[in-house]
């Protein structure tokens, strides 16, 4: 069986998926600030807040810390670019986006380490003490968090034996029973947590703080102003989006568009919008009813994550 | 060819010894340059003829006479020998000063290049044995180099030595074990006989052998004395000892486990991927916590080489469940990796002298702001590392999905113990790559950005024409590798048949990218590259098409303070401090606090001192009460000699007696 890649249909979702992925991300964000704020009795910003504030960015002036070097202008385009890079390509509308042969999960897991490593190297250009303590703890999160990724998702390619994220859906939606398998469940465990850690929500990282002692990507990205912070924000965002609506779709991938017919795409649209938005609620709620773990005790959780995501595996294996 | 390869590399060796200093150094760097090229032809031809060159005489050792043989396996491992050699040639032309261009250092250098090359092409135990002495001898030599600068030298060599001597010893024990049973001692002899010789004694000289190579590999526990000489040698001596000597490790145990003795059993090859796993953890671990440039990368070394063994020893096993598809699969990502190793670490030490000479320290906490100094270097480290981190697009990132391949498809067929280290493996691959990140971050964001930590990287300046040569030839392969990995497709497949004796229709189809057909699966790194630089371009044009196309040069926010120094940034140490909080049970670090009080009240201090350090656990634990124990019996046995001759002369007669009764 191979992927074959429908030129027109594959750009046709891609397009699609980059669209919802970079107005969704930002939509996303808003909406957790939203139901976080009214459980805590607030009415809290619109969900529409955070597009408008890219938009003001976008109109501010262009700040340099004064020992920066080119990094601190080039990191922002690497980030967004991977973050593009990796939405395109992945299954989230369609099984058969653009390039979608090579949507591999490890392609995905090191594009995204690629971008945060281009932001941690934009925190440590700006040479300031909050830049690399930000760079610092947020890369330390991530090389603890990325291999749980990594193997949480390898645990959900055993059963179909391809690490291509388009197969694995496309065999998932011919075995609805693998859903309720033992090492899915692991995994999904495992992947939430890595989910918190890399789009930074509590218990791993508080997006609403600037305390020095608290903060980790705001620390990171503080000498960031103007247009480069839209892009540096839209980035994560994306990223978040994408991790939202991967995780919705490795577990539950039915509504995503197997053949690229238009009325197929518009379900497929509806549901991915669907069941992402169930997602980000959940994480919000786990917010809601947290608190942030001291930077010393995260390792315990992202271990007890990447230990999770290994029993998926080694439970896949015994049961396959 | 070939010989005429080596005797070129030889010829400048001699020519180091003889000429004056002035053309010394380019004269030999330009006929080792141009022999490792000369190599490096032959090595492609044979992988992409498929055809085996042999030679042989007995005019030159005596009794066994002199063989080479370069089959495909060789011939790759030539070709990363070369590779890199040449590189070495032209860095050294402007790295050579002081101790390293005198005669001896300039000649050793060529000789050992000599050997890399020959290494791959012995085909007889003694020609092996013959090269592989010489090699360890003029690296030894060399780490010597420069005492005065690095007092360290003198203590790494002794360890080195040390190590080196006993893997030597291992091996060549290990081969006479595999020759006792009749035959010559040429590979093609012992071959053929291998498989009459018991189980038992063939797994005897296996562990042997492996031992030996491991050691040179730097495989953990053996690889002590890899992050001591590695730094200490004079840099194009670490770029070639760290990506091509490491590298004849990985191909001695491929040429006797699979060639000689025809794949063995499956806990040999399991063996070997332990091996792999613990090296890579334990590397990736030490190379993110090392504050040491060189000392950084050679960690990193022991992290590569692990993956490598991971592969090796995978598809070692994958064979012999009778899985020659996935094996393969398993073995091309090792070979690719081997390469794709050697160009970005040998890169990256050439940069880390370059920066050594501009600095005068290879301390990442005493450098900073690099790249408005040095932006080549920069730009060259950049690759390399980005290479290192897998970043899509880049060498490493294809080599690491192939091995990753192997492993995921060698689950579904083999054998429970086989797929338990091959999960093993699958976890060392995932958590290396989180840790080599903040590795490379680290020295890259340490190293080259934010302000300059010291007075010597505040006046760095760029380096010569010769040394950024070098350097930007070795990031050739990290691009391409990584771009079309598919061109490498047929020359891996050719290595990786003759590695595994064994001609299977590979899986691997060439495309741009790497197809792996039947098993479902690819990757097509340059439409990814497309992508990638067409959404940063579309960014950049956005930001120019901003009214305000250059950014304002504002001071950094520093607290309503107005004051910002560099030693208010992050260093290296403080970079790594959380990781090394988290992995503190395995690193063990040693912190000291000395508190000076001012004279008149306790209540204020006067300075502080921080000390924090990361002793090598194994070596502290395994390898110190080990010399302890034999220097306290060397003491012991001293007390034998007192100079009497009336006590040598009872020693002589008692000596004699035992044998007598022995023999009698």
């Amino acid at each position: 069986m191979t992927l074959a890649i429908v030129p027109v249909g594959g750009v046709v979702a891609s397009l699609i998926q980059l669209v919802l992925v970079a107005l969704g991300g930002p939509l996303l964000v808003g909406l957790m600030a939203k139901v976080k704020a009214r459980a805590e009795g607030r009415v809290g910003a619109p969900i529409g807040q955070p597009l408008r504030d890219l938009r003001k960015l976008l109109t501010k002036e262009r700040l340099h810390a004064r020992h920066a070097s080119v990094v601190l202008a080039l990191a922002p385009m690497v980030i967004v670019a991977s973050a593009v890079v990796a939405v395109a390509i992945s299954p989230l509308v369609s099984t058969h986006p653009l390039l979608g042969s090579s949507a591999d999960i490890l392609v995905i897991v090191y594009l995204l380490l690629t971008g945060s490593a281009a932001a941690a190297l934009g925190g440590l250009d700006t040479g300031t003490a909050f830049g690399g303590m930000g760079s610092s703890r947020a890369m330390t999160i991530g090389a603890l968090a990325e291999p749980a990724l990594l193997v949480a998702v390898i645990a959900l390619s055993i059963q179909s034996g391809t690490s291509n994220l388009p197969r694995i859906m496309v065999d998932t939606l011919a075995h609805p029973d693998w859903v309720l398998a033992p090492s899915r469940l692991l995994a999904l465990g495992a992947l939430l947590i890595v989910v918190i850690a890399e789009t930074g929500r509590i218990p791993v990282d508080n997006p609403a703080t600037h305390l020095e002692l608290t903060m980790v990507h705001e620390a990171m990205i503080l000498e960031y102003a103007g247009p480069e912070l839209a892009m540096v924000t839209l980035g994560e965002a994306m990223r978040l989006g994408l991790l939202f609506s991967l995780v919705a779709n490795l577990f539950l991938p039915w509504g995503i568009a197997t053949h690229a017919t238009a009325l197929s795409l518009l379900g497929a649209t509806a549901s991915l919008i669907a069941k992402t938005v169930l997602v980000a609620l959940g994480v919000a709620l786990i917010e809601v009813r947290s608190a942030k773990l001291r930077l010393f005790r995260l390792p315990e959780l992202l271990a007890g994550g990447f230990v999770l995501s290994v029993l998926a595996v080694v439970t896949g294996l015994v049961t396959r | 060819m070939f010989l005429a390869a080596l005797s070129i590399c030889a010829s400048a060796a001699v020519m180091a010894a003889v000429l004056p200093r002035r053309p010394r150094v380019v004269v030999s760097a330009a006929l080792g340059a141009l022999g490792c090229l000369l190599a490096s032809g032959v090595a492609l031809r044979i992988l992409l003829t498929g055809e085996t060159l042999a030679f042989h005489t007995s005019q030159v050792l005596p009794v066994t006479g002199f063989s080479l043989t370069i089959d495909p396996l060789g011939a790759w491992f030539i070709l990363v020998s070369s590779f890199v050699g040449a590189a070495a040639c032209v860095f050294n032309v402007g790295y050579a000063k002081g101790a390293m261009a005198s005669r001896s250092a300039l000649s050793m250098f060529m000789l050992f290049i000599v050997t890399l090359l020959a290494v791959p092409a012995a085909s007889s135990v003694m020609t092996l044995m013959f090269f592989w002495e010489m090699m360890a001898l003029s690296s030894w030599l060399l780490i010597l180099t420069d005492q005065t600068r690095h007092p360290d030298a003198r203590s790494a060599a002794l360890w080195y030595g040390a190590m080196t001597q006993a893997g030597a010893a291992s091996i060549l024990l290990g081969l006479l074990v595999m020759t006792s049973h009749g035959g010559g001692q040429s590979f093609a002899d012992v071959s053929a006989h291998s498989l009459a010789l018991s189980g038992v004694t063939r797994s005897f000289a296996f562990v042997l052998v492996l031992l030996g190579f491991a050691s040179k590999a730097g495989a953990v526990p053996l690889h002590v004395w890899l992050p001591k000489a590695h730094p200490e040698a004079p840099s194009p001596v670490s770029a070639l000892m760290s990506s091509s000597m490491v590298a004849m490790g990985v191909y001695g145990i491929i040429r006797v486990g699979e060639d000689l003795l025809h794949g063995g059993t499956v806990w040999w090859w399991i063996a070997v991927a332990l091996l792999g796993v613990v090296s890579a953890l334990y590397g990736a671990l030490h190379a993110t916590t090392s504050t040491d440039l060189k000392r950084l990368l050679a960690y990193s070394t022991v992290d590569i080489i692990g993956l490598v063994l991971i592969g090796v020893g995978a598809a070692g096993a994958l064979a012999d469940n009778a899985q020659p598809v996935i094996a393969h699969l398993a073995m091309t990502a090792a070979l690719m990796l081997v390469l794709a190793h050697a160009a970005f670490k040998g890169a990256l030490f050439l940069a880390a002298g370059a920066i050594e000479r501009a600095t005068g320290t290879r301390n990442l906490d005493l450098l900073g702001g690099l790249i408005h100094s040095m932006p080549v270097t920069a730009l060259v480290v950049v690759i390399s590392a980005g290479a290192i981190m897998a970043v899509p697009t880049l060498s490493g990132f294809s080599s690491e999905w192939l091995l990753l391949q192997g492993l995921l498809h060698g689950f579904r067929v083999a054998s429970t113990p086989t797929v338990i280290v091959m999960l093993l493996g699958v976890i060392a691959l995932a958590l290396t790559g989180g840790l080599t990140a903040v590795a490379f971050v680290k020295a890259f964001g340490i190293g080259f950005l934010g302000q300059a930590r010291s007075t010597g990287a505040a006046t760095a300046r760029e380096t010569s024409t010769s040394m950024r040569v070098a350097m930007g030839w070795l990031t050739i392969p990290s691009v391409v590798i990584g771009v079309v990995p598919g061109l490498f497709v047929p020359l891996l497949n050719r290595a990786s048949s003759s590695a595994l004796n064994a001609s299977v229709v590979s899986p691997l189809t060439r495309d741009t990218g790497v197809v792996v057909s039947k098993l479902g699966g690819a990757i097509e790194p340059a439409a990814l590259l497309v992508g990638l630089v067409a959404v940063m371009a579309l960014l950049w044009a956005f930001t120019q098409s901003l009214t305000q196309r250059r950014a304002r040069r504002v001071d950094a926010w520093g607290c309503g303070r107005e004051l910002q120094t560099p030693r208010m940034q992050y260093t290296a140490t403080s970079f790594a401090e959380p990781l090394q909080r988290v992995f503190a049970d395995v690193l063990r670090p040693q912190a000291d606090v000395e508190v000076t009080h001012v004279a008149e009240s306790r209540y204020y201090e006067q300075s502080l001192m921080y000390e924090n350090r990361i002793v090598d656990v194994l070596e502290a634990r395994g390898y110190r009460p080990l010399i302890a124990v034999t220097m306290r019996l060397g003491r012991q046995a001293r007390r034998l000699q007192n100079g009497s001759i009336n006590r040598y002369l009872a020693f002589g007669f008692v000596a004699l007696l035992v044998v007598l009764v022995v023999v009698g």
